[in-house]
């Protein structure tokens, strides 16, 4: 009977949080050690300029600052955003949309005590966007459209763009964007590697390979009144059990990345009150990739059956209670201005509202191009439950309502990389499209041919494609730019079936109610900095 | 006779001389199979590093990185190049954080060696008491029960004993003090907080500690009743003396050599094999290092993990041996 009650109450505070979008205004406290457990086995190195893991941003962000960031108080909205380092509201384009000017806040410090001025910006963002011999800038062509980074005094910094383009400012407020000392990267580039120094809300204490990272209170941080932590100490925890145990011990009050439903719904089960769910979007998408150098998978009629077969609607709506996944979309983040309306996806093959006729369709399709239905076909797949192995089953299943046999081949990561990337010995394939910062223009880039993006594993080489994506990235206007967005997206998904998408994934955390001040994003590499995060021993009683 | 001063006598340097003489070969093999089989896995460090996020990044990285690693030039060139490294003690960096090999090594080795130490003296006290009551007492009551113990210990893996213990825990604490409590996640070192470390690392040596003693119990307790039957064993009794020297001095040290060995190579094993306890007990260890740096592709961290594997095994041989000598006099002075 407490387990009902506890879990009813549990589930009031999720619709709360879902349908306010945020827990009452409560006024923060100062002090206290917040320790958060990191999915994932330690970060490769310190440098995010060059990584592209959370497992780098969880534990590692506290200790710097960046330019701009996505809105702490209202990180849902993916097209809010704020400054950071910079003073004032996020400046807008001047000169056509090609001059961006930031004034910094004045006596900011590294924690060595070195003043931090727009020397060292433009440093930071020179190695990022114009990474010299031997350095690896992960993201360089998130940038394409910047032509110069310049300083006229010492906390003033402006971006000279090529063109105007709307995918800039997201991608300035990345949370990979760590300002780093010119001082440091004057003597050594890959200094960040090994090390950490910052002007962050915390001053970073002490690494161990592989268990855990702490740091402590920045007195100095330029933001005044933050942080309102003294320590954290984020542990490194790769499976999901430890993670649950640590909350449901106390040993941790958080974990950001994610749990799926099952999970969530026995911690809520275990904790009660003393449990807080938030969840929304995500801005990571399942594909199923086509291999376009092999038949019958060369034949768009073939892909368009493929994809006619399968019911999102009724998937969603099943695979959400067992599965991190949730949202019928197309290839932009569902909750984004240049996204799909659902009746703009009802136009197009997989999306339709009547299955049987879809399904009819696709059987027709696959009658014309010949398709041999004895034979079973290879389904590519990453050793990984969620969503993974949930997901291919489910796939398979859906595959075989027309008539198609697949089997499925579940490798380890590595492998199954390997036959993505290299050997190319699959029909159709698992991938997925897991960004930060919610910037369809640059996250779309996805689905351009395989020989411009080679993280396009479909092996399709089509230039019309690319003029389509071309177009829609340099349109500067918002309204037309969602129309190219819709012709790019329906030649994907709809006249081509390059790929296919499957499902959003739908992101629900965690935490100890406790700990306050945190909001759910669209990305588990959001939200990271902890300046705004403070915690009540008074919810624990 | 001391087991240390047997190192001094003179048959015993020339023994262990070509023990440590062999132990190269064996390593060189090593080395070659690991190597070999490393790089016969499909998959790229570079490749994982940077597409396994499922993320954007730069089309040329990738090349970048294997550059920077030294992964486009021919396979012999990178064998003898970490061959060579490793001979003169260094075994380079890790591929995927680029630290020390030393360095990512040495913290995990003092937690590994740490649990081992734990467990080994926990299947120490259960396994000697027990395996020689059970033999003395062979076919009682207290016979069947030490030997079902100890089955059940066989039967039931440490990771899953493990298991139970932190659902245990959980349950328990929960019912009876209102607040769950799981032991500390994190690891503390022994010098800074020696409770704290207790109480992490106690759990995971009680559960493999268990496993590990009830092999140790059966072969005492078989080593023992071989023992206990042998001609001068019955001569000690004939010459009345009382049945606890017999079994003290007379029998339990001569039984003690299959025991050795197994006490031994379990050490051995519990220093890199651990993989699942560690991840049960999120114990940053030996064994947790070696699955990621398999997982990540991280030739030269696996690699340097097997040949201390390896190295650890030659050298626990070796002790094993020095024991024997110590044990058994036949031995040391054939």
């Amino acid at each position: 009977m407490q387990g009902i009650r506890a879990y009813a109450a549990a589930v009031v505070g999720v619709g709360m949080m879902l349908t306010t979008g945020a827990a009452i205004a409560e006024t923060p406290k100062y002090g206290g050690h917040f320790t958060y457990v990191v999915p994932a086995k330690g970060p490769p190195s310190f440098d995010a300029h060059r990584e592209t893991t959370y497992a780098v941003i969880h534990p590692v962000r506290p200790y710097y600052s960046t330019l701009l960031r996505v809105n702490p108080q209202n990180p849902a909205d993916p097209a809010d955003f704020v400054c950071d380092l910079c003073v004032g509201d996020v400046p807008k384009g001047t000169n056509d949309g090609k001059t961006f000017t930031f004034k910094l806040h004045e006596g900011v410090k590294f924690h060595d005590g070195t003043p931090l001025t727009s020397a060292d910006v433009k440093a930071t963002f020179d190695r990022i966007i114009f990474p010299p011999k031997g350095v690896s800038s992960a993201r360089k062509s998130f940038y394409k459209m910047v032509e110069s980074v310049d300083t006229p005094d010492a906390s003033t910094v402006v971006f000279q763009l090529k063109y105007a383009s709307t995918s800039f400012i997201p991608a300035l407020a990345a949370p990979y964007n760590f300002v780093y000392s010119k001082a440091k990267l004057d003597v050594d580039q890959r200094w960040y590697e090994k090390n950490i120094l910052g002007s962050g809300p915390f001053v970073f204490k002490e690494y161990q390979p592989g268990a855990f990272m702490t740091g402590e209170k920045n007195p100095d941080y330029y933001l005044k009144g933050l942080p309102y932590l003294d320590k954290i100490t984020a542990i490194f925890a790769n499976k999901e059990s430890i993670q649950v145990q640590a909350l449901r011990g106390n040993r941790a009050s958080a974990q950001f990345r994610g749990f799926p439903p099952k999970t969530r719904d026995d911690l809520v089960r275990a904790l009660g009150d003393k449990a807080t769910v938030q969840e929304t979007d995500w801005n990571c998408v399942l594909l199923a990739t086509p291999n376009h150098t092999r038949k019958p998978f060369d034949d768009v009629r073939v892909r368009r059956a493929l994809t006619l077969a399968v019911d999102r609607w009724g998937g969603s709506q099943y695979l959400s209670k067992i599965a991190i996944v949730k949202t019928v979309g197309g290839i932009v983040y569902p909750n984004h201005s240049l996204a799909a309306t659902k009746e703009e996806l009802q136009q197009m093959d997989g999306y339709g509202a009547d299955l049987e006729a879809s399904r009819a369709k696709a059987r027709a399709l696959l009658e014309e191009a010949g398709m041999d239905l004895s034979k079973t076909y290879i389904f590519n797949n990453r050793g990984v439950d969620q969503p993974y192995k949930i997901v291919g089953v489910w796939l398979i299943d859906q595959w075989r309502q027309i008539g198609l046999k697949f089997e499925q081949k579940v490798q380890p990561t590595g492998p199954f990389y390997a036959t993505l990337r290299e050997s190319g010995d699959f029909d159709v394939s698992i991938d997925f499209n897991c960004q930060s910062i919610v910037n369809p223009p640059i996250d779309t880039s996805k689905y351009l041919s395989s020989d411009v993006n080679p993280a396009n594993y479909s092996r399709v080489v089509d230039r019309k494609l690319d003029g389509l994506y071309e177009d829609m990235l340099l349109e500067a206007d918002p309204a037309k730019q969602r129309v190219k967005m819709r012709a790019y997206e329906k030649y994907v998904l709809h006249d081509q079936v390059t790929q296919m998408i499957t499902l959003w994934w739908r992101r629900t955390t965690v935490h100890r109610s406790h700990f306050k001040g945190w909001k759910v994003s669209p990305s588990h590499y959001l939200g990271q900095a902890l300046d705004t995060v403070w915690l009540d021993p008074d919810a624990d009683k | 006779m001391s087991p240390g001063s047997i190192l001094l006598e003179k048959p015993m340097h020339k023994y262990l001389v070509k023990r440590m003489l062999m132990m190269v070969p064996t390593l060189v093999g090593a080395a070659i199979l690991v190597f070999t089989l490393m790089h016969m896995i499909p998959g790229d460090i570079c490749a994982l590093r940077y597409a396994g996020t499922g993320g954007s990044f730069d089309a040329g990285l990738i090349e970048i990185c294997r550059d920077e690693l030294g992964l486009n030039r021919p396979l012999y060139v990178q064998f003898f190049t970490w061959l060579g490294g490793f001979f003169v003690g260094d075994f380079g960096e890790s591929m995927w954080t680029g630290r020390a090999i030393s360095e990512e090594i040495g913290v995990r080795a003092v937690l590994s060696l740490q649990v081992a130490i734990m467990a080994t003296i926990v299947s120490v006290i259960i396994a000697i008491p027990l395996g020689t009551i059970s033999a003395i007492r062979q076919n009682t009551w207290i016979d069947y029960v030490v030997r079902c113990f100890s089955i059940a210990g066989i039967a039931m893996p440490s990771f899953w004993l493990g298991i139970l213990i932190m659902l245990g825990l959980l349950w328990t604490t929960q019912h009876w003090f209102g607040q769950a409590w799981i032991p500390p996640i994190q690891y503390v070192s022994p010098f800074e907080d020696p409770i704290g470390n207790l109480t992490q690392l106690i759990w995971p040596a009680l559960a493999t500690g268990y496993r590990y003693s009830a092999v140790a119990t059966r072969m005492t307790r078989s080593a023992l009743l071989e023992v206990l039957r042998e001609d001068y064993i019955r001569t000690a009794r004939a010459k009345g003396v009382i049945e606890k020297l017999v079994v003290n001095r007379h029998a339990l040290k001569n039984s003690m050599l299959p025991v050795v060995t197994v006490i031994g190579i379990e050490f051995a094993f519990l220093m890199g094999g651990l993989v699942v306890t560690e991840q049960v007990f999120n114990l940053n260890g030996l064994g947790k290092l070696f699955v990621d740096s398999v997982t990540n592709h991280d030739y030269a961290l696996t690699q340097a993990l097997v040949m201390l594997v390896a190295f650890i095994f030659v050298m626990m041989n070796i002790v094993i041996d020095l024991i024997y000598a110590w044990l058994d006099p036949r031995i040391r002075y054939s």
